[in-house]
């Protein structure tokens, strides 16, 4: 079965790519926080400039206890990062780092992301549910909430350049973006850009939208309970989908691998943007304070939500009048 | 008018829902130490709350009855010691007014201008916790809350150069100071408050022009002026919910009358008018320091210099009350004293003790995001509400 074989070897080979990116995603935050707030950051493992945090702190997560408390529901507690996890990585499949590069992709891949990455609320449902703590159960009727709320935004506003390009397929919305990046669209893109990084940020429970993490009024919100390699797979799954929507959004709106240079410096290009993307994202987040439930809810239903609906009719009706997009 | 006033907000009647009681603290992230609050949910809706202290009781009090007037001025500041210079002050006042000790004009400069980089150090501390409250340890409150702290090493390096300490100083004693400033100090301490006062700007660009942090405090936890009154907070607070009082100014004790300076005075009751009223007192302390260190005069520092026994000071038979404005509010200290060496009685007044009493009339009905804003507008000390 060779065809499988392949499969198999590309599915390993991202899969590992994504981990060791991941875990230096997270060193690279650390560093830009801690410049953010005129510190250092991670220094002295691997000195300079701590280049083995990650291999350190992953190390020493997989060493600690493993703890389940007394009064957690055995399966769902450990379950749960599994869950969580799993979605979190498979978004990357339909992710074409480069024409041809790629595990699959979908003529569906768009759909497919937004499909799975709305997932991951099942594993933090079922973490915060398993862990029998009140701070926990708060943390995911958040949660909940929050998600509901703000995917409904974040599917309407990648739905823009989805009818911009005519196409659900990642590669050819790449391919629609040769002449001009969707983000360089007037107004239209711009907004489309802005909508997607705030309901990004919601997505991925970033501050100002981290209630459900809220360490200051929920110590850690739905993965209070969790520790050891539990822990590590929840943050993981984490940054993977921060990193994994951040790529999305590379693709959708800043032209993917498109990029003056040799063709071989596409993958380089994609790379760049999406980790700008991140960057950007990271520094809302150590800027801001957290905004309340209420607060949230009511920016998603009365503001996002309208807004990316009306984003996307003006896209629509762009299109049909013979916009941009059709050439 | 007190009695039905202040039992009816302690739960409010919310029909339906099932209620969760959660238990936040001592142990947790924003518990500004150890407090314990007891609050009954529904959803995310605070209903009913329950204040618990005592986790830091260290019967200071007791203390004070057994150490010497000598002694204890350094174990005053072990009360709020975020803000240490003020309860030693308290103390050597109180003790000042039962017996008869000239303190000389440069010892009386002196203190105000340590309580007023005191009042600086304690108030970075109080923003840096709060946006902490909001923001989060990972997030933009972690930020806020590192800046505060690199401004507020400055003046803690200052008074490391004045006292040899950064956080207990033992500075007043009975009769004056106990150190003089070392020399090039004043320039230094120019230098401090200048560098402070811009990123003051920096700070307000940062919160007010930003409407999260706006929607997150206008509006939230509002103490009226009545209730304000009623509950005996004070300080920020007070000034805070329309109360024009300030001690500084009202009944003014060391040489707070010859300096000029504004009391800020904000009506709205909310935590963004105890944000506005902290960040001008910012300002101002940093003006009273500069009049301070424009007009030291010359001239001993204590009208008793050097310690050669502990039980050196004696006062007469009485009891007497200072009162002080603390960063937080009132710091009184009031002792009896039987003639003896140490007092025979001493009875502290905490500002931060007082002021927590407010969080049970207001907290009811907000969320539980607002529970640690609020807290934390309320800045308590909890070696101060403990003891």
């Amino acid at each position: 079965m060779p065809s499988f074989a392949r499969h198999a070897l590309e599915a390993a080979v991202v899969l590992g790519a994504l981990v060791g990116l991941v875990a230096y995603v997270t060193l690279l935050e650390r560093k830009f926080a801690a410049r953010l707030q005129s510190r250092i950051g991670p220094y002295y493992v691997g000195w300079p400039h701590g280049w083995l945090q990650p291999i350190a702190d992953g190390l020493k997560l997989m060493l600690k206890e493993d703890v389940v408390p007394a009064r957690a529901d055995r399966g769902v507690y450990n379950l749960a990062p599994i869950v969580f996890l799993v979605p979190c990585l498979l978004i990357f499949a339909t992710i074409p780092f480069a024409p041809g590069l790629g595990v699959a992709d979908l003529a569906i891949g768009v759909l497919f992301f937004l499909a799975v990455s709305s997932l991951e609320i099942v594993g933090l449902f079922m973490g915060g549910w398993g862990s029998n703590n009140k701070y926990a159960l708060l943390s995911v009727m958040r949660a909940v909430n929050q998600i509901i709320s703000y995917d409904l935004p974040f599917i309407f506003v990648a739905l823009v350049p989805v009818l911009l390009a005519g196409s659900l397929q990642m590669s050819a919305i790449v391919g629609a973006q040769a002449g001009l990046w969707f983000v360089a669209y007037p107004v239209l893109g711009q907004l489309a850009f802005l909508a997607f990084v705030v309901a990004t940020l919601a997505a991925e429970n970033r501050v100002p939208f981290d209630i459900l993490e809220a360490e200051s009024e929920l110590v850690a919100g739905f993965r209070v309970e969790y520790s050891g390699m539990k822990l590590a797979l929840i943050q993981l799954g984490e940054y993977a989908h921060m990193l994994g929507t951040s790529f999305l959004g590379a693709l959708l709106f800043l032209g993917g691998w498109l990029g003056p240079g040799p063709a071989w410096l596409g993958p380089v290009w994609f790379l760049a943007k999406a980790l700008a993307i991140f960057l950007l994202v990271t520094w809302v987040r150590w800027s801001f304070v957290r905004i309340r439930v209420d607060q949230i809810l009511a920016i998603s239903w009365k503001l996002m939500l309208p807004a990316s609906v009306l984003l996307l009719l003006a896209t629509a009706l762009w299109v049909a009048a013979g916009g941009a997009g059709a050439a | 008018m007190p009695e039905t006033q202040t039992r009816q907000v302690v739960e409010l009647g919310y029909a339906g829902s099932e209620r969760l009681v959660m238990n936040m603290g001592p142990q947790h992230p924003s518990a500004h130490g150890v407090f314990r609050m007891l609050l009954t949910l529904e959803g995310e809706t605070v209903v009913a709350m329950d204040a618990i202290i005592g986790y830091l009781h260290r019967c200071h009090e007791k203390l004070g009855e057994t150490l010497t007037y000598v002694q204890y001025p350094s174990i005053a500041s072990k009360t709020d010691y975020v803000a240490a210079m003020t309860s030693e002050l308290a103390y050597v006042s109180a003790v000042e007014a039962l017996g008869t000790f000239e303190v000389p004009r440069r010892a009386q400069y002196l203190r105000v201008l340590v309580a007023e980089l005191q009042r600086i150090a304690s108030h970075c501390l109080w923003l840096g916790t709060w946006c902490m409250d909001m923001g989060g340890a990972l997030g933009g409150g972690a930020t806020v809350f590192l800046y505060c702290f690199r401004e507020r090493e400055e003046v803690l390096d200052r008074l490391e150069e004045l006292t040899g300490a950064r956080l207990l100083y033992g500075f007043h004693q009975v009769g004056g100071t106990r150190y003089d400033v070392p020399a090039g100090w004043d320039r230094k301490v120019r230098d401090t408050v200048a560098f402070i006062e811009r990123r003051i700007d920096e700070w307000e660009a940062m919160l007010e022009d930003n409407a999260v942090f706006r929607v997150r405090t206008q509006g939230v936890g509002v103490v009226s002026r009545e209730l304000a009154q009623e509950v005996g907070i004070a300080g920020p607070l007070l000034r805070g919910s329309g109360v024009d009082f300030d001690l500084r100014r009202d009944a003014p004790y060391s040489s707070y009358g010859d300096f000029r300076f504004r009391v800020p005075v904000e009506a709205a009751g909310d935590c963004y008018a105890r944000y506005r009223v902290r960040m001008v007192e910012f300002r101002e302390s940093i003006r009273i320091a500069r009049q301070v260190l424009d007009g030291l005069p010359e001239g001993p520092i204590s009208s008793r210099p050097g310690v050669k026994s502990v039980g050196q000071v004696r006062v007469p038979k009485g009891e007497a009350y200072a009162r002080v404005e603390g960063a937080r509010g009132e710091v009184g200290c009031y002792i009896v004293s039987d003639g003896g060496p140490r007092p025979y009685r001493m009875k502290w007044r905490g500002a931060s003790f007082s002021n927590l009493a407010v969080l049970p009339h207001i907290i009811p009905g907000h969320k539980v995001a607002d529970v640690v804003a609020i807290m934390g507008s309320v800045d308590p000390v909890f070696g101060e509400v403990d003891r």
